[in-house]
Formats: C-alpha cells, structure tokens, sequence
C-alpha cells in the first residue's frame, strides 16, 4: 500500500441491530480526520450505512472495507447471504423484500440500494443467489 | 422536508421553547446550533436521501437507528414526539457525538406544524 492511501476493514454481522451503523460512524470519523471534502464524507457516510444496513438486514456476514486515496474514496462490501434474485427490480426504488422488523428499524422501504447509487461516482453490484453480493461504491475529488 | 430557504433563523434551543420539549442530551453549542432547515419522518432511507445538513428531524420512531441516521446526515438535533422515550443507550450513543435528543408530548403533525409556523412567522 502507498503511503498516501489509507485502507481500514470491518466485520459486519447480520441480524445485529445494535451495532448496525458502527462501521460507517467510524469510515465517517475516519475521513473527517483525513481531511477529506466534508460533500464527500457525507456522501461516503450515506452509501456506507445504507451498505451496511442492508448487511444487517438480509445477510449472514460481511466484509466491509475503506480505501483512501488521493483520488477517491473507495468502499467495498462482500457479503455472504442469500443474493439478489433479480438486481434491476432491486434498484428501483420502492421495491423491497423487508420483513416488519426490518421495517421498524425505518429502513426495508427499498430506498438503499437507490440511495447508495446516487451518492456514488462508481457504483457497482454483483449478486449471487445464495452466495452473496459484492458491492462497489467509488467516490471521487477526494479534497 | 422544509428546505434553508424562506426561513428565519432559528436555533436546536429555541426548537425546545416552541415544542414544549425536554432536551435529553445536548450540550450548550450544539443547543445553540442554527437549523438549516426541518423534516418530519419514520423512514430513515428518507431522511438519508434527502436532508441537508444541518436539519432538524421529527419524528415518531424511536430506535437506535434514528441516532445513528442523524449522526451520518449530520443533522443538528432529533426530537420525538408523542412523549416517546429513547433509550439509555440512544441518549449515550448522540452524546457521545454531541447529538442533542428532545421529547414532547406533542403528536408529529402538530410539532411539524408549530415548528413549520415558528420557521416561517413574520
């Protein structure tokens, strides 16, 4: 790794509603102190905590990882859980698969994956039913 | 979602004034924050996708979620309506990010509409 890139990864676990957001509060923190753009930090915030909720909610486990550079910010979810059937319904928004819990949490009103589209620069999903799904969230002009 | 414009300046303290409210956290500066602007809602995917920051939110759900949604939209103070009590953990949760958390007895539509009032008032 470059001396100028920052890399920090996280253990998201499914179904752990009272730590659901942990990560993206410190991605937040750790960007802020980075001096990153405060647009781009919010936006970073933004995308990581839908990200994360959606872990939360319907997958097993992930693997949530921050890289800084100079040019972008760039945020990677690998998670191990039931996939998504059909990615293009998953994307439109109002579409949703939440369970009345899910729902309660104010979240499940099938806004995330829109969400996280329109506060990335780079947005990528591949998704495989009963594997998992990898997400790709690239924010770019860092300062 | 009321937006920056057309509004007069008013701050996190005076919000607690309006409502009735009781602040549950919130230390002298973050009191004395300026909304940019108000929203009421349940939905926290909505409170992500459109606030700005600086907001106020309303609202009638109480989970640790709405504390962690405010932290990551940078909004400047929470307030629970209908006499709703967060719970401990909540309260440590946006002191620690020097969130400020208030109460009132008041149900959601008539807190939005005497803040919507207070914001707008010639």
């Amino acid at each position: 790794m470059a001396s100028d890139e920052f890399e920090r990864v996280y253990e998201v676990t499914g179904r752990d509603y009272a730590n659901a957001g942990r990560a993206s509060t410190s991605i937040k923190d750790i960007l802020k102190h980075l001096g990153v753009h405060p647009v781009v930090v919010r936006r970073a915030a933004i995308a990581s905590y839908e990200a994360e909720m959606n872990v939360v909610m319907y997958a097993v486990r992930a693997r949530m990882s921050l890289r800084v550079s100079p040019a972008a910010v760039t945020i990677e979810v690998q998670d191990e859980g039931p996939g998504i059937e059909d990615v293009e319904l998953a994307m439109q928004e109002g579409y949703s698969t939440a369970t009345p819990e899910m729902r309660e949490m104010g979240f499940g009103a099938g806004m995330g994956l829109p969400n996280i589209k329109r506060n990335a620069d780079v947005f990528d999903i591949k998704s495989e039913v009963s594997r998992g799904t990898r997400l790709l969230i690239r924010i770019g002009q860092v300062a | 979602m009321y937006p920056a414009a057309k509004r007069k300046v008013m701050t996190v303290r005076s919000v607690r004034d309006v409502l009735a409210a009781e602040v549950l956290c919130g230390d002298d500066g973050a009191l004395s924050a300026e909304l940019q602007g108000a929203a009421a809602a349940d939905l926290m995917s909505d409170v992500l996708a459109l606030s700005q920051p600086g907001m106020l939110l309303l609202t009638g759900l109480v989970s640790v979620q709405v504390v962690r949604t405010a932290i990551v939209a940078e909004l400047c103070g929470v307030v629970f309506v209908r006499g709703k009590m967060p719970s401990s953990e909540m309260v440590a949760l946006a002191r620690e990010a020097r969130l400020p958390l208030l109460r009132t007895e008041r149900s959601l539509f008539e807190a939005a509409g005497l803040l919507y009032g207070a914001l707008t008032c010639v």
